[in-house]
């Protein structure tokens, strides 16, 4: 039982993370296209946008991996060695983003060393969502093969796929939705600015349709599993309350009522997130590695759901104040 | 692995020790409602805001690299010491939250709540030492679990967590955070001070950083006599080649420096206190200290380096010890801040010293428990990842640390510089 609440708590960090972070990396992404005679402006409201929370929005990544090693450390283990070069170049952009938007905010420089530290930040921006999106899809691929608790397919399995590249363009594309969406809900951001992103949304909002299908597409060969998973009775539903969340978000922006666009974005990652673990469930690297038979003994996830708990109790509040102070009405 | 650590260890200890700075100054301001302590815990947060962001990478990086160098090591030890790594990603959290809100929010919070926020940044920031260290120190002595038959059984995660060797480990670590940053950051301002006697910035700076710098710095003595019992106790053979210690005798004399030989099982050159060690570690002058020659071969660290960084480490300590008493007798005798040439020099002089010792030490506790990666339960290379270019991840983690640093010692080069600009107006209406 104790494996199900940390692997429940482990998604909700996941989902928190796509819907934070995943708006931060979105941002970075229209910041490099940011384009017209508003550049400018559109780039500055991302950067007031981002600053106050970006770290703490990152930290969720941080939580996912230490539930991930404690609860389930042979998963870690085995997703460690098995996607290690994603793994690692995904970190290579994660260190040159935080670097790049330290030093656009510290070091306040000539506009043209300025620009060239943007555009890192943009690049970086786009390449890492991308590779997670990739070494998500590679989980649920079933390309990754554990026998007798050592890999037995080497470090390019499962995440060089038509599958997995199109679950890296998909993030990308959710990701810089989410961000345009937000934006346009920010109590900073500038009435013609706020149009910008208004229409920057509506193009990636829709985008994200077609996208979609190619990963159904590409799943029948590229994740057999989560293909059969998606054709199950309970996928028609899943599947149309995700679209009708994506029609209300679309629509909400269309109307220009862009607080009822966020929540509905919110709701549409959230789904999708939730789709894909469930078509996956229990695996978490499909097809050896389990939720049940590979995590950690009882005692251990007792105590990881106690102190999970624990961490909620001060984390919530913390969290909320922060988002009420630099997100909420201006005062 | 190592590279990646020994740089995040300087992140994390000035991302611990400049909150704590920063906050003592905005409380001073809070009592005194003088601006300069103010201007001070703004300068303060800006640095910390700059290692945080990069901690906070670095901090990811880190947690990745766990699982992408040494997979073996994590599938066994996930569960029994994934604990103190989950609070500790809380911590940080905290820590991430209550600085957003102290570096964004001067206009947006009244300031006793802002204030509290900067509290709570440094206090998360201790916490996060406390989790990880006990996690490093469970490592030392590895305790909480039982292996039958090559698998591990019996996991008691508290067990692990507050295992023989973490609170000295815990009480070493963040004695030490306070110390290399006080010292570091008194050397900054100290060094600005000589140019300008008459600046009250940075005379309040120095008053600060050296007040957290001498209270801490003599604790740091007494913890030390503490872990290195308590080392004797749990790792003999790490003492042992701390101390270059060949053969197990009674009344063993201290010796410093020196080229221990593992060959001729001898150190020579070294410069030696009769009976110093055993007085030093079992405080009695015909203790026992257990030598190298009870421990097989194959199972020794690299004695030279243990020593030398065990000698660097209890020298920069103590060199700073006596720095912290000749500013005691200074500072008694000006009733303030004391600005003598040569005591500032030597504070200039002195500034890398606690991250010297920092280093060392770490050398000392990481390569001491070699060839283990945990202690008499697995080998480092049992642990490593199975990746066939072994040399290229390690490559790869190093380059982006090296980068890391050059980044921050960039910029915070340039807000130091930036200190240089006259604060004059600022304070010219100070008392």
């Amino acid at each position: 039982m104790f494996e199900l609440i940390v692997a429940g708590f482990m998604f909700v960090a996941l989902i928190f993370y796509a819907v934070s972070a995943g708006a931060d990396f979105g941002g970075g992404m229209w910041d490099l296209l940011a384009t017209g005679p508003r550049a400018d402006a559109q780039r500055n409201a991302i950067d007031k946008a981002i600053a106050p929370i970006w770290e703490a929005n990152h930290v969720w990544l941080i939580l996912v991996i230490v539930i991930l090693f404690t609860g389930f450390p042979r998963a870690f283990a085995a997703m460690m060695t098995a996607l290690n070069i994603p793994f690692t170049l995904m970190l290579i952009g994660i260190v040159l983003r935080g670097a790049a938007f330290t030093f656009r905010k510290y070091d306040v420089q000539s506009q043209d060393v300025q620009h060239r530290w943007s555009t890192l930040f943009g690049a970086a921006s786009f390449f890492t969502p991308f590779i997670q999106g990739v070494a998500l899809g590679a989980l649920s691929a079933g390309k990754i093969r554990i026998v007798d608790g050592r890999l037995a397919t080497g470090f390019f399995a499962g995440w060089l796929t038509p599958f997995a590249l199109a679950c890296g363009l998909f993030a990308l594309a959710l990701f810089a939705f989410l961000a345009a969406t937000y934006l346009t809900a920010d109590p900073s951001t500038a009435r013609d600015v706020q149009n910008d992103f208004r229409l920057r949304a509506l193009w990636s909002g829709s985008a994200l349709a077609p996208i979609a299908f190619v990963v159904f597409i590409t799943s029948k060969e590229g994740a057999p599993a989560m293909y059969h998973g998606l054709t199950q009775w309970w996928a028609p539903l899943l599947i149309g309350t995700t679209l009708c969340f994506a029609i209300a978000a679309l629509t909400g922006l269309w109307l220009h009522r862009f607080a009822l666009a966020r929540i509905a974005a919110m709701a549409e990652v959230t789904l999708i997130l939730g789709g894909w673990s469930l078509s996956q469930y229990p695996n978490l690297v499909t097809p050896d590695i389990t939720i049940f038979k590979d995590a950690a003994p009882e005692i251990t996830l007792r105590l990881l759901t106690y102190a999970l708990v624990a961490g909620a109790v001060v984390l919530f509040p913390s969290l909320f104040f922060l988002f009420r102070i630099f997100k909420g009405k201006e005062n | 692995m190592g590279m990646s650590l020994a740089f995040h260890i300087v992140f994390a200890t000035l991302g611990i020790g400049l909150p704590v700075l920063m906050a003592i100054s905005e409380g001073l301001f809070l009592r005194s409602r003088r601006p300069v302590f103010l201007e001070l815990s703004k300068r303060w947060s800006r640095g910390a805001a700059i290692l945080f962001a990069v901690g906070a990478v670095s901090g990811t990086v880190l947690s990745f690299e766990l699982g992408l160098l040494w997979p073996g090591f994590m599938e066994k030890a996930g569960a029994i010491i994934g604990m103190p790594f989950s609070l500790e990603g809380f911590a940080f959290f905290t820590e991430a939250i209550f600085l957003g809100l102290y570096l964004m929010g001067w206009n947006r919070l009244p300031p006793f709540v802002h204030w509290l926020c900067g509290v709570l940044v440094a206090v998360s920031g201790i916490l996060s030492v406390i989790f990880v260290v006990m996690a490093n120190s469970w490592m030392n002595s590895p305790a909480g679990f039982k292996i039958v038959d090559g698998k591990v059984n019996d996991i008691d995660p508290l067990g692990a967590m507050l295992n023989p060797a973490a609170s000295h480990e815990v009480v070493h670590m963040t004695l030490a955070a306070f110390v290399a940053t006080g010292f570091a950051v008194a050397a900054i301002h100290a060094f600005f001070l000589l140019r300008d006697r008459t600046n009250v910035f940075h005379r309040n700076a120095l008053g600060i950083a050296l007040t957290l710098a001498c209270i801490s710095i003599p604790l740091q003595m007494v913890s030390g006599d503490f872990s290195a019992r308590s080392v004797a106790k749990l790792q003999p053979a790490k003492l042992a080649a701390m101390e270059a210690v060949y053969y197990t005798q009674t009344g063993a004399p201290l010796q410093i420096g020196g080229i221990p030989d593992d060959e001729s099982r001898t150190t020579r050159y070294a410069l030696t206190i009769p009976r110093g060690l055993s007085l030093l570690s079992t405080h009695n002058p015909n203790g026992k200290v257990i030598g190298l020659e009870q421990f097989p071969r194959n199972d020794w660290p690299n004695v030279r380096l243990v020593h030398w960084a065990f000698d660097l480490m209890v020298g920069s300590g103590t060199a700073l010890f006596m720095l912290s008493i000749a500013v005691g007798w200074f500072a008694w005798k000006q009733r303030g801040v004391p600005d003598g040439k040569w005591l500032l020099r030597a504070l200039v002089a002195a500034g890398p010293l606690g991250f010297l010792g920092i280093e060392a030490g770490w050398v000392v506790t990481e390569l001491g428990r070699q060839p283990w990666i945990i202690y008499g339960v697995m080998r480092t290379k049992e642990a490593v990842t199975p990746m066939s270019k072994i040399a290229i991840p390690f490559l790869v983690f190093t380059l982006l640390y090296v980068f890391l640093s050059v980044i921050v010692i960039y910029l915070l080069r340039r807000q130091f510089m930036k200190t240089e600009a006259p604060v004059s107006e600022l304070l010219t209406n100070d008392v």
